[in-house]
């Protein structure tokens, strides 16, 4: 089994990839990998209560933690978050990084 | 505890990507642990650490230099550098050689260097791991 840090930097509003992004996150836990993808940059936007936050929701459901970054959140002005999702500190990536998780960036 | 080598490769040129926002959170918080980080510059970042970057005013804010405090890419791996310095680890900070000579911005923040994506290979040999983050 192996880890893997998904970073999604964009928003699925505005990108159709996310969604393939959201689907690599869901194939790997189903491959019995572990997953955290966390949201940044605009990547945060469906973190809050929306039209796009059930894809969100369902990843959580299947396994995968959802992470959303604290400084996105707040330069976008969102406190309260969809089901599923945290928040959390940028650290969390170099948390990753230095444990030789797999991290990719999107 | 062991210190952890990382490497990030870079692309986004100066005051254009959020990504870069992020990319030096990160970079900090990895310096402040002390962590040996190598930094590939590649495309338009080989422009971050050219070292003729002013302040500017803002004018429209009626801003003078001072007031307005702009924050120089130049300044911010500078400050890097400083950070690493401090926590006992150390930057290997490479700007792409050809991308560097195309944007005529071969002068560098002293401490960076100038290199070619040879030194992005040895990088990801001698890492704990390695971040790319591609312009979008």
């Amino acid at each position: 089994m192996a880890q893997y840090l998904l970073i999604e930097s964009r928003d699925p509003f505005e990108s159709n990839d996310v969604g393939y992004y959201y689907d690599l996150a869901k194939g790997l836990v189903e491959g019995g990998n572990q997953v955290t993808l966390f949201l940044v940059q605009n990547g945060v936007l469906p973190a809050r209560p929306s039209a796009r936050s059930a894809a969100l929701n369902a990843l959580a459901r299947n396994g995968v933690t959802v992470l959303a970054d604290d400084f996105s959140l707040q330069e976008r002005g969102i406190a309260k978050l969809a089901e599923g999702v945290a928040a959390a500190p940028i650290e969390v990536v170099v948390e990753h990084l230095a444990a030789g998780h797999k991290t990719l960036w999107h | 505890m062991s210190r952890k080598t990382l490497t990030i490769a870079l692309m986004d040129p100066p005051y254009e990507s959020e990504n870069l926002t992020t990319a030096f959170r990160i970079l900090e918080v990895a310096a402040r642990r002390g962590y040996h980080i190598n930094v590939f510059a590649y495309e338009g970042a080989a422009g971050l650490a050219f070292v003729r970057q002013t302040q500017h005013p803002n004018p429209v804010h009626g801003k003078d230099v001072a007031e307005e405090n702009h924050p120089t890419t130049k300044d911010q791996v500078a400050a890097l550098l400083a950070a690493a310095e401090q926590s006992g680890g150390k930057v290997d900070w490479v700007n792409c050689g050809m991308c560097v000579d195309e944007r005529g911005v071969n002068e560098f923040v002293p401490g960076t260097r100038r290199g070619s994506p040879a030194d992005f290979h040895a990088f990801a040999e001698a890492s704990d791991n390695v971040l790319v983050i591609p312009t979008k």
